[in-house]
């Protein structure tokens, strides 16, 4: 009892101690969670291989609605197994691909040689690739406009860096009801987006850039809104993502050919110049669950939902 | 006197009181040791909480230059990075990392957005503070604060789907995505902070500065311009900077509505792209570690010291308002 006061007197030096101390242990901590975060870069996340009949696909946004469209419909066929899809693009499903967080990577381009050493590096597998689908990228313009064919070489006239043409009366389009200006608008997409690589590539030209200035969107969907809201405009986004208020423009190799719509058969007949395959990779040879998934997805069931999300479905 | 009776006979009192108490010392129950021990452990938990915010701010400070500080001392040509407006990250041929658009972009949103946030923010705080009565100031007060928690996705939104036809269709104009679309949003978004503040400010002002001036005959009007106004000078300064600090930083709203397009505007009705804007569209796709993914977190150096500069003068300009 005596002793109470002393207790009094001590507790400033005490917590001054205590916090001392504490703040120490946060310094240490935050030293620490900057070493941990430093290393999994490189060498990989967490070793996560018990999954629990859980599929983790990640991947492109191009793909994401057909990814989902076929998780919800294998959840009917197979019930023990729940496959969780997720977006982000093509370059997010490859980075979990090789930070081995993902079981399968949807990509609506081929891996690239760096990435595909990176994944060897970090799961010491070669990856596997899957084939699943097709994807023409369909050039759109508002409903209003009465253009309705294209060539290549216009097209990279309009998106390209230096490219020429501008205006729409440079394309024989007189006036676009409820258009303010002769102006083609270009809606693009952000700059690492898979849409963006693989138009840049097959129309725009290779070692070419696009034209400064183009609205980029930040995901398919978003493109074709904004052409049905702007009598403008001009933009390239999935097949999938046709919708009323925008019209599909015909496509041709050259000026003065004559162009093609974008369908299941020109597709497949690559009379369609601006169509690709859709991939999924998964780390190494597909673990018997995924395998039976991937089986289910080239099957017949599997690729009527293709086709029912407005992509093209793999040749019989 | 009843009091004084009531003091008194100090015996009986301390004799009703339980056998324990009597133990203890004589000025009163004395606290455990536990509680002792309690009540200093939590206060330096509380300390702890505070301090931590500084721990915060450097950490993260810290972890975005880390990023990024590799590429900025070794191989970004800062020349090209301020002073040109090409800005081909991905490119295959040639990668140039010019900022300059992005920088103009984010300044001609924001400076627009507080051309038209701050006489409605300063206005509206001076009506909330002086001219309405307290039932309508309680409601105002809680609408704003309803306009304030409004997340800025939701704000992006709108500016897709109401404001673009709606600026294509008044201003006949061909993009509806552009810098007016992205400041009225920004606008709408800080006007709720510099209304707080700025009423607090105005209600910092002393009552008697008000009876003075009207003691002299002045009407409420001159009251606030001549009286009111210069003396809350400062607070009102700090609630605008706060507001332009809100517009600088604000991402999503401006991703969505200022058309995102690497674009040095002529008029507000052409569309833009800001530094934040960038930021969130590409670096979950640039591959980490990679001269791209570096360049943004420069950009993410860049957007933090401007918001601290603006911080800092709306800071130095509140210390100016205890001193005066």
């Amino acid at each position: 009892m005596q002793k109470a006061p002393y207790t009094f007197s001590f507790a400033p030096g005490l917590a001054r101690l205590v916090s001392f101390l504490s703040l120490g242990a946060l310094a240490l901590a935050l030293g620490a969670g900057c070493k941990k975060k430093a290393e999994p870069s490189a060498e990989g996340g967490s070793p996560n291989g018990a999954h629990k009949q859980s599929i983790q696909n990640i991947g492109s946004d191009t793909m994401v609605n057909l990814a989902q469209a076929w998780a919800e419909e294998y959840a009917k066929v197979d019930p023990a197994i729940s496959v969780e899809v997720s977006g982000g693009g093509s370059g997010v499903g490859i980075a979990a691909l090789i930070n081995k967080t993902a079981d399968i990577a949807n990509a609506s381009r081929k891996l690239e040689p760096e990435e595909e050493q990176k994944a060897k590096a970090s799961t010491g597998q070669t990856p596997s690739e899957f084939v699943v689908g097709f994807d023409g990228l369909a050039v759109y313009v508002n409903k209003s406009n009465p253009i309705d064919s294209i060539s290549l070489e216009e097209l990279s006239d309009i998106y390209r860096e230096g490219g020429k043409l501008t205006k729409w009366s440079d394309l024989g389009v007189k006036a676009i009801p409820g258009a303010r200006s002769d102006d083609i608008i270009r809606v693009s997409r952000q700059n690492n987006s898979g849409s963006y690589q693989y138009f840049r590539e097959t129309v725009v030209g290779k070692k070419a850039d696009f034209k400064a200035g183009s609205l980029d969107m930040n995901g398919s969907k978003d493109v074709v809104e904004q052409v049905a809201k702007t009598p403008g405009a001009i933009g390239y986004s999935g097949l999938g993502y046709a919708t009323p208020d925008v019209k599909i423009l015909k496509v041709s190799k050259t000026k003065g050919q004559p162009g093609v719509l974008p369908s299941i058969a020109t597709v497949h007949d690559k009379s369609y110049p601006i169509s690709r395959p859709l991939f999924m990779y998964t780390p190494g040879a597909p673990p018997p669950a995924v395998k039976k998934y991937l089986d289910w997805i080239m099957s017949d069931a599997g690729q009527k939902i293709v086709e029912k999300t407005g992509y093209v479905p793999l040749p019989k | 006197m009843d009091q004084q009776a009531m003091n008194l006979p100090p015996a009986p009192v301390a004799g009703t009181r339980p056998l324990s108490v009597s133990t203890g010392s004589p000025r009163g129950p004395r606290r455990s040791r536990a509680a002792v021990l309690g009540e200093s452990v939590l206060e330096w938990v509380i300390r702890l909480c505070g301090i931590s915010a500084i721990f915060f701010v450097f950490g993260i400070f810290f972890f975005v230059l880390r990023e990024g500080v590799g590429f900025l001392f070794g191989g970004l040509n800062l020349g090209e990075f301020f002073f040109s407006t090409e800005w081909y990250p991905t490119s295959l041929s040639h990668v140039r990392y010019g900022v300059l658009a992005l920088i103009v972009g984010t300044f001609s949103v924001t400076g627009l957005a507080m051309l038209i946030a701050v006489p409605f923010g300063l206005g509206a705080a001076i009506f909330v503070s002086e001219f309405c009565n307290d039932r309508l100031r309680e409601g105002l007060k809680i609408v704003i604060e309803l306009l304030a928690a409004i997340p800025s996705v939701v704000w992006g939104f709108i500016g897709i789907s109401v404001m673009n036809p709606l600026i294509q269709e008044v201003f006949h104009v061909p993009v509806g995505l552009n810098v007016l679309n992205g400041a009225l949003l920004l606008a709408l978004m800080s006007v709720p902070i510099m209304v707080s503040i700025g009423e607090d400010a105005l209600k910092a002002v002393p009552d008697s500065f008000r009876e003075a001036s009207l003691a002299m005959g002045a009407t409420r009007w001159q009251t606030v311009r001549r009286v009111l106004l210069p003396a809350a000078k400062n607070g009102l300064l700090a609630a605008i900077l706060l507001g332009v600090g809100r517009a600088v930083g604000e991402t999503m709203a401006v991703l969505m509505a200022t058309g995102h397009a690497v674009n040095i505007p002529k008029s507000p009705f052409d569309p833009v792209r800001t530094l934040t804007a960038t930021i969130a569209a590409e670096l979950g796709e640039a591959s980490v570690g990679s001269p791209h993914y570096q360049v943004l977190f420069i950009i993410g150096i860049l957007l933090f010291t401007i918001t601290f500069a603006v911080n800092l003068v709306a800071d130095l300009v509140v210390k100016g308002t205890a001193k005066g």
